[in-house]
């Protein structure tokens, strides 16, 4: 395959971006509604030739590596992206202006979570995850005029740019010590001569920068004052995407290139997970506001998905490939619910939701399962994902670590229930209409609806593809 | 070059660096501040001389002493409201802040102390302006590329933050 074929998924991505840019300045304001259908369906329509390439593999030029495990990731931050920009039709439509931007931001930052996810050189590493950053820091501060809004962007941008910082120090570090900042080139030099102390240092400042976009704890301080001001719709595709993202650089720098640097953060990842599940899981219970709940929650699921690096092996990363998929339906799915609701009574407490039942059976019905599978019950989906995290781990020999998880997700349902109870227990406030829900919505959550109970009943073709993109990664 | 010249030169630049970058922490008036961020920007670009990367001393005084810090400038004085004197204050943390630094930088030193480095693999360019171009634009054009998107987001950010609303004044 050719140079251009095999940056196809790129190069259209880029060029949607570019285009939407150029075309929303074109455009009168009452016209620039149709930006969100162009965009959606361009996006749909470049997920159709992720898909038809899923199998590509090949280097471009200086190691940008297109394999099926970055397919497979693209695939992940496509969907979340047509998820988001559906669930941001008539959230954005309201605000003032700037519609065609924020489809074009959008788009970009879906283009810099391709390149991490693809990106076998240091280089092109960094800059697509400040690509990815830099536009999520720009629509996280859609809102303008609402302060929550304001301190979320600057909230994100100081500590993000701290966290780029950090790990582009320990890149340096990485280059300094090996003489490269080709992956491969990399993993050749420390196979050779073993892990120095300065490419120790090195690992672990990058680690901390990936823990960053992952917001597992002890570096998960941004996540709930950002998730909570941010537009709902951004705040799902945050928490769905950027994550993935940081976990796709993350197996594509330690599994792919240094494996045999395992000893040195083995530890550090189970602690960080410990952390994540225990704290993440514990400080969502009191939370009044699904955002924060949401947060906290996401939270706990880096440290789920953290179980799978501690599983080092191909069942790991599978189990990881496999999670971040349901993952991204079941928050994304949540999320919309949550986008829906706040259009029509602008509110994100949960005592507001009491009644919703009665209101939207489809919006409670959507939240119900979605966060019964991000806990994890059978037939859902989640159950199975987690499953097989479990598995990878307790075949590692980490019972111990297995058994705090279930016990987590025990903790998790309880959370998670509470909201249910509000919305199928409680009095719905006195003269509030039905919410409306609009056609595109009713649609993207019921197929998020389907995706999930369909891979809870039969998870084969997605687990075998998400376990055959992590044999081939791995090269086993 | 001599050997023992180039060290002390050096030497000579990076603590004119290092002490103007303290400078910037801890002086009490931000544009004090700013004018030694100069100052440590032609430090870097100093080192840059001294590895005989020539272009990217050129660019570095230009683009960072040149534009980044006049930039600055500007902004504190576009921005600034209330007293000068004391625009660049220390918030409680500086102990605990030192402490962490203090430890960060012993455990750099030592880890870099106890590493053997990897010297320049093959020959030292003789035009380094055109190695860099063909850098730029032959394996690293897809991050050369990426740079440009990534700029061309920054400047459509700043402007959709920056622009007032129309119902604002």
């Amino acid at each position: 395959m050719g140079i251009w074929q095999l940056l196809s998924v790129e190069l259209l991505t880029a060029a949607l971006g570019l285009g939407l840019l150029a075309v929303g300045l074109l455009m009168p304001g009452r016209e620039r509604r149709g930006l969100a259908y162009v965009a959606t369906a361009g996006l749909m329509g470049i997920a159709a030739v992720a898909w038809a390439m899923r199998e590509a593999q090949g280097v471009v030029l200086n190691g940008y590596i297109i394999d099926p495990f970055g397919t497979y990731f693209k695939l992940l931050f496509l969907a979340s992206a047509v998820l988001t920009c559906i669930a941001s039709f008539d959230y954005i439509g309201r605000l003032p202006r700037g519609e065609g931007e924020f489809y074009a931001l959008l788009v970009l930052a879906t283009l810099g979570m391709m390149l991490v996810a693809s990106a076998g050189e240091l280089i092109t590493l960094y800059l697509g995850l400040e690509l990815m950053t830099i536009s999520l820091c720009i629509l996280v501060t859609y809102r303008k005029g609402d302060m929550k809004s304001a301190e979320a962007g600057l909230k994100y941008i100081i500590l993000g740019a701290l966290s780029s910082a950090v790990l582009l120090y320990g890149l340096s570090f990485i280059y300094g010590a090996t003489g490269s900042t080709l992956l491969e080139d990399i993993g050749r030099v420390v196979a050779r001569e073993g892990v120095k102390p300065l490419l120790g240092v090195g690992i672990i400042f990058v680690l901390a920068g990936f823990a960053f976009k992952m917001a597992a704890v002890p570096f998960h301080m941004w996540a709930p004052d950002v998730y909570e001001g941010a537009p709902t719709p951004i705040t799902g595709f945050l928490s769905v995407a950027s994550k993935a993202a940081g976990f796709a650089a993350f197996l594509r720098i330690f599994f792919g290139a240094l494996p045999a640097s395992h000893g040195l953060w083995a530890e550090l990842i189970v602690a960080l997970s410990v952390l994540s599940m225990v704290i993440g899981n514990l400080v969502a219970i009191p939370q009044k506001n699904i955002k924060r709940l949401l947060a906290y929650s996401s939270i706990s699921q880096a440290g789920y998905l953290l179980l799978g690096v501690v599983a080092f092996s191909v069942l790991g990363v599978g189990a990881i490939l496999y999670y971040s998929m349901i993952y991204v339906f079941a928050n994304m799915a949540a999320f919309t619910a949550a986008t829906a609701f706040f259009n029509e009574d602008g509110s994100d407490e949960i005592a507001d939701f009491a009644g919703l039942a009665r209101r939207s059976p489809l919006l409670a019905a959507v939240l119900l399962f979605s966060l019964l599978s991000l806990a994890g019950i059978p037939p859902l989906a989640g159950f199975v994902s987690k499953f097989y995290l479990f598995v990878a781990v307790i075949g590692q020999g980490y019972i111990w670590l297995a058994l705090l998880a279930v016990l987590m997700s025990m903790v998790s349902v309880y959370y998670y229930l509470q909201v249910a109870k509000a919305m199928y227990f409680g009095e719905p406030p006195a003269g509030r209409a039905a919410v409306r829900v609009p056609l595109g919505m009713q649609v993207a959550l019921v197929v998020c609806l389907a995706v999930l109970f369909f891979f809870g009943l039969y998870p084969t073709p997605l687990t075998g593809y998400a376990f055959n993109s992590a044999m081939v990664f791995l090269g086993q | 070059m001599e050997g023992g010249a180039s060290v002390a030169i050096f030497w000579l630049l990076a603590a004119l660096t290092v002490g103007a970058a303290v400078a910037v922490v801890m002086l009490p008036n931000i544009v004090h501040s700013a004018l030694y961020l100069v100052l440590t920007f032609i430090g870097v670009a100093g080192i840059y001389i001294l590895l005989e990367a020539e272009f990217l001393a050129a660019v570095q005084v230009l683009i960072y002493a040149g534009g980044v810090a006049v930039l600055l400038i500007f902004g504190v004085m576009l921005t600034r409201r209330g007293h000068i004197r004391q625009s660049n204050p220390f918030n409680s943390y500086h102990v605990a802040a030192g402490v962490v630094s203090l430890a960060l930088f012993i455990l750099v030193v030592l880890a870099l102390g106890r590493s053997p480095w990897h010297a320049f693999p093959g020959p030292w360019p003789e035009d380094t302006v055109g190695a860099v171009a063909e850098a730029f634009l032959g394996p690293y054009v897809l991050p050369f590329e990426v740079a440009a998107v990534l700029l061309l987001v920054g400047i459509v950010g700043a402007i959709l933050l920056a622009r007032e609303e129309k119902g604002e004044k």
